[in-house]
Formats: structure tokens, sequence, C-alpha cells
């Protein structure tokens, strides 16, 4: 097996608050393929953003990291600035939520997207011209000609999110960082971009990461899914298998709050009681153990290591983990 | 229990509504022509993508935006005719929740005096009352009167606002609320506490509920019955269960086929979804949806499809409904 596209080993992330130091990713391991896509999920304040600018080298300036971001054979952490701006444009891109952080509002669409091409792959003004219009096409805007003279507040939101794709997938990235890329879209429009970012994946064999808050987003569409709760992956296994037998109490009890559509009017949601614990008193046990239901006082006393039992890509962090086959775990 | 009588006097009623606004030189046709009944104790959602008009028609039945032609009857009477006082009045018998629980409350200001601030201007003068009240309502909705009443909304979080939100709209004992996407802004965790607690609220005060959503699943925990509003005009009405398992509107196919279902094994119908709605400033002519309607024919373009029965209490306006 090839060595993966990314490996990111030990990586915490502290932001001094008012209230103290909050630690926002707390030692996470990941490791993504090319070509493969891995979702992160978890509610908001979980720490999956963080770890995004920090696979990204985007963190605010107050933010402290450590551990290792292995990208492509270099170690982010200690590129220089230089090296990673030029890295950051071409093989490493991102899609935000709000297609606006990324859009220059100034700027037509074309001057934004041929900018790109321009400096980084050393494109003259016709040549970028057409590999515009290429890219505007690919990403499913009509009339992409047109395009190139408005400015982003003139076309809607759903343009305005295959426009920023258009601009991230410029350079060929080898991996797309997708942060919540939908979750400001209607339904209808949120199925084709989820729809246009697979099939320009797979065309492009790039890896992806799609960070997401809907465990309905990653069910259909990552091979892989992390699920993150107070900064910490505290489930991780292949898609399939993890929606199959869900170990870690969170995760179970995340996709039973989510109303589903074949469930009858009026019946009661199994809901998650209480909220996530303050980041910046963090907990000596499991983070999880005040809302769980099967905790116990060894959750209260020690964190649960991510470990895996039955199967080897099937990781969680849990001492009292569900559907288990007998005298494993527990 | 709703009453014999009742059954044939919806608590709410609007006939024809129409909402326009003025946006530079243009009009902007945000609800065109929408008639719908909420009976007493009945919950409806109203679900439909962002721009549908969806939150102007729940302004428009409380009054917060003047309709520019048809009614709102309002047990029996006519909320579009009234003026001053007499609307004042009929307000106290509906209220608001809003989607942002934080925007929502004036962060100067401590918790009891934001809940009981609707009895101040309903005319309650007795302090005590308000007070007990106040702490009636906050106990209600989960949280401890003692605990939060002398705080200010930062130090809450989503969630724990909108139980304030909720609170404040249940001091004056109204009979009907109007929710606009009461849990969109909230965590999946804390969506559930919410809807579970909308739930409870609505049982134990008696309440007609207009519960407006995007989102097709939130929307069925909680309704008897659901509304799909597209570009100013309603598509298709029925019984939850009927509608999600047999919608007869295209619009209404596609939108359950677009929700994402959280199990691997549902693979994702590739681009069910084709094109955007149009602008509301000028919508198409006749159906409004046929621009992205599969079905959509000569007719569509050339005739307004009119809301009628398909099976037995659900309505849809579609010249071509789905089998």
């Amino acid at each position: 097996m090839t060595p993966p596209l990314l490996t990111i080993t030990d990586v915490a992330v502290e932001l001094p608050t008012p209230r103290g130091i909050l630690r926002a990713v707390d030692d996470v391991d990941l490791s993504l393929q090319a070509g493969r896509t891995l979702g992160i999920v978890g509610e908001s304040g979980c720490g999956k953003t963080m770890l995004s600018r920090a696979i990204l080298q985007l963190l605010p300036k107050k933010a402290k990291l450590s551990g290792r971001v292995m990208f492509d054979g270099q170690d982010l952490v200690q590129l220089a600035p230089e090296s990673l701006r030029r890295l950051r444009a071409r093989d490493l891109a991102v899609v935000f939520q709000d297609p606006m952080t990324s859009l220059n509002p100034v700027l037509t669409i074309g001057t934004q997207l041929m900018e790109t091409l321009q400096e980084h792959l050393e494109l003259d003004t016709p040549a970028a011209r057409k590999r515009s219009i290429e890219l505007l096409a690919a990403v499913g805007i009509p009339a992409p000609e047109q395009r190139l003279a408005q400015y982003p507040h003139q076309c809607s939101g759903g343009m305005r999110q295959r426009i920023a794709i258009a601009i991230a997938l410029s350079c060929e990235p080898k991996l797309l960082i997708a942060d919540e890329p939908t979750t400001a879209l209607d339904v209808t429009i949120q199925a084709q971009i989820l729809d246009l970012l697979a099939r320009e994946q797979r065309r492009r064999h790039m890896a992806m990461i799609i960070i997401t808050h809907d465990l309905g987003v990653v069910a259909g569409r990552a091979d892989e899914v992390a699920v993150m709760y107070a900064g910490r992956v505290v489930e991780r296994a292949p898609t399939p298998m993890l929606f199959k037998r869900m170990h870690m109490p969170y995760t179970e009890a995340l996709l039973a709050a989510i109303p589903k559509l074949e469930t009858a009017p009026h019946t009661p949601l199994p809901a998650i009681s209480g909220r996530p614990p303050d980041p910046t008193r963090p907990l000596k046990g499991c983070s999880f153990a005040p809302r769980c239901r099967y905790a116990t006082s060894r959750c209260r006393e020690a964190k649960p290591e991510l470990t895996s039992a039955e199967m080897a890509d099937h990781l969680y962090a849990c001492f009292h983990p569900i559907k288990m086959a007998e005298g494993i775990g527990a | 229990m709703m009453q014999p009588a009742a059954r044939h006097e919806p608590l709410l009623r609007v006939d024809n509504l129409v909402v326009e606004y003025g946006l530079g030189d243009k009009t902007v046709h945000a609800v065109s022509g929408v008639s719908l009944q909420v009976a007493r104790g009945e919950t409806l959602g109203l679900v439909g993508e962002s721009g549908c008009g969806k939150s102007t028609l729940g302004r428009a039945v409380l009054q917060l935006r003047r309709a520019k032609s048809g009614r709102v009857l309002f047990d029996g009477e006519d909320l579009t005719a009234m003026e001053g006082e007499a609307l004042r009045k009929m307000r106290r018998r509906v209220q608001l929740i809003f989607q942002d629980p934080i925007a929502s409350l004036n962060p100067r200001r401590r918790i009891g005096d934001i809940v009981a601030e609707p009895l101040i201007i309903a005319g309650v003068k007795d302090d005590a009352e308000r007070k007990r009240r106040v702490r009636e309502v906050l106990a209600a909705v989960g949280l401890d009167p003692e605990l939060v009443a002398n705080r200010l909304p930062h130090e809450f979080s989503g969630g724990q606002c909108q139980r304030i939100s909720i609170a404040r709209s249940l001091v004056l004992n109204p009979e009907f609320i109007v929710c606009d996407e009461p849990v969109s802004a909230l965590d999946v965790s804390i969506r559930a506490q919410i809807l579970n607690l909308l739930e409870e609220m609505k049982a134990r005060f008696g309440l007609t509920l207009l519960f407006i959503a995007h989102d097709l699943a939130v929307v069925k925990a909680v309704s008897d019955r659901v509304a799909v509003m597209y570009l100013g005009r309603l598509c298709e009405v029925g019984p939850s269960e009927q509608l999600f398992a047999r919608p007869a509107h295209p619009y209404t196919a596609l939108l359950l086929q677009a929700i994402p279902v959280p199990d691997p094994d549902v693979r994702p119908a590739e681009s069910v979804a084709a094109g955007e709605p149009p602008s509301p400033i000028a919508p198409p002519s006749g159906c409004r949806f046929r621009t992205r309607c599969p079905q959509a024919d000569q007719r569509c373009s050339a005739e307004i499809p009119e809301l009628r029965e398909v099976a037995i209490g659900q309505f849809a306006a579609c010249h071509h409904p789905l089998a």
C-alpha cells in the first residue's frame, strides 16, 4: 500500500481565551489516502473546524499548534511560509461554508479565477481565460463566458459556492478540504453541490475531507468517518462499518437524535440531555460521560484511549462500547 | 381535545393572501394567493426553501407585515381589517418564536425582565403577579427560575436561549404560536431537546402551531399536516404521513429525494435537482415550478394550477400530479 497522502499525528491546538486555555483539538491522529474521502462529523465547538485549520496551517495567530501534519512527504508544521503558500494554492485547496469567505466582493469572477491560474500555473491571459471558462462549465455554471464579467453579489448562494469550488479546483489540488460546504444552502442545491464535489473528486483522483455536523451528508459520500466530541476523535471507521455498528455511545445518540423521515409525527425524539462540556474546563474522565447513559465511575475518572477491538480499522474511545460481540470490550 | 364545533371552524383561516414588497422600482412577489387553515390544537408545518415566502407568510398572519390583499381570519375575526388597540389585544393571543435565539433576546436585559416584557405591554400592573407568571413559564421550559432570572442572555447557550424565547412566547397564555425555523440554528443534540419541548408545551397549554422550517424531517416530527411552498405559492398540503409517503406534487418529491439520508446503504440519487428557483421578482407564468419540473409541458406555462384534492385530505397544485 502506498503511504497516505496526509498523516496527522498528535495534533493539538490551544487557544488563549479570557477564561483560560481552550484546548480546541486534543491529540488527534488521522490519515487519508490519495483519492479517498474522509468525513469529519461533530457539533459546533467540537474542534472539527480548528482541526481543518491546523491541517491548512491557517490557525489564528494566537493559537498554539503541536504535533505533525505530514502532507505529500512534507511536515506542514515545519514548512517555511513561502513554500506553504505555494502548496496551499496548488496542492491543498479549501472550500468554506460561506463562499464569500474566499471570494473577493470587489473583483469580477473572471479576475479572481484568472489571477489564481496565472499566478500558480503561469498561464498567459488567453489561456487563463479559456481555462476559467472550462472550470466554470465543469462546476455547472450556465453561460460561463458572461459570468466572468460579473461580481459575486450578482450570483445566488449556490452559484457562489460553485465558483468557490471552481477556484479551489483550478490548480488541480491533491487534497480538497470542504468545511461545511453546503450548510448555508437549500436542500435541493445542497444535493447538487455534493454531487459536483463527488464527480470532480472521481475525475481528478483527488483526496477530500468533508467537515460537517450532518451525519446524513457523510453517510453516502465518505469512505471513512471520524466523529469528534470536545476536541477529540471519539470514533473512527470505514463508513459502512460505522453505521452498522456504532461503538461509541455519543455516535449512537447523535444518530438517534436526528429526526427521520420514516418516523411517525409526534414521536418523542431520543434527545441527548445536557450539552457539551466547557472546553476551557477539561474533564478528568471521558468528555461525554456527563451526558452518557452508560457512564460509570471509571468513565469519570479516566480518559478512554482511541482503540480497536474486533476490527483493526474501527477505532473508538469508550470503556463501555455498545453493539460489541460477547466478551470483547466492556 | 378538539370540540365538535371547532372541527368546522378552524382557529386560523388564511384566504387568498397576497404579500408584495417593493425593491427599487421592482416588486417582489413574496406570497401570491395562499389559502390555508389550521384547526384548533393542530400543528401545521410549512416547508420550503429560502426565498419561497414562508417567513413572510408567517409574519403576514401575525400582521407584522400587512398583506396587499386577502384575509387572515383568527377565531372568526379578520386581522387584516384590524388596527390599533383591537390588533394589540388580538396579538396577546398569537405569538412568534424566531430562528436566532440569541439575537432575539435583548443582550442588556435580564432574563426575568425579557420574559416579563409581554406582560408589561399587555398591562399586567401587579409586580408579584408578573413574577409569578415568569417563574411558571421558566420552570415549564425546563429552566430553574431562581438561577436564570437575574442573568443576561450571553451567559446562556443557543439551546437555553431558545428555551427562554419559548418561555417569553408562553407568558401571555397564547392560543396560537408561529414558530419560524425555531431549531435551524441549533446543533443536532440540542435540536431534539427543543422539538420535544415544543411538543410538550403544545400539549400542556393546548396550543395551535404554525411550524415553519426548511427541514422536512424536522417538520414531519411535529406536524399533523404539512404545507409545501414554492416561490410564493402552495404546491401541496396534506396529512404528514400521507404527504411524505405519497407526494403528489413533483416539487415535494424533489425535496424528499434531495435530503441526505444518514444511512450509507442509501446511495444519494445523482443530481435529482436541476437548476435553482427563479427570482420572485419575475416568477414564471403558469406553474411557478415548471422551469425545474421534469413533467412540465405547454399547459404548465399557460395555466396556473389550482390546489385540487388528489387523495383524502391531500391537495396538490399540479396539472400532472404524481400517481
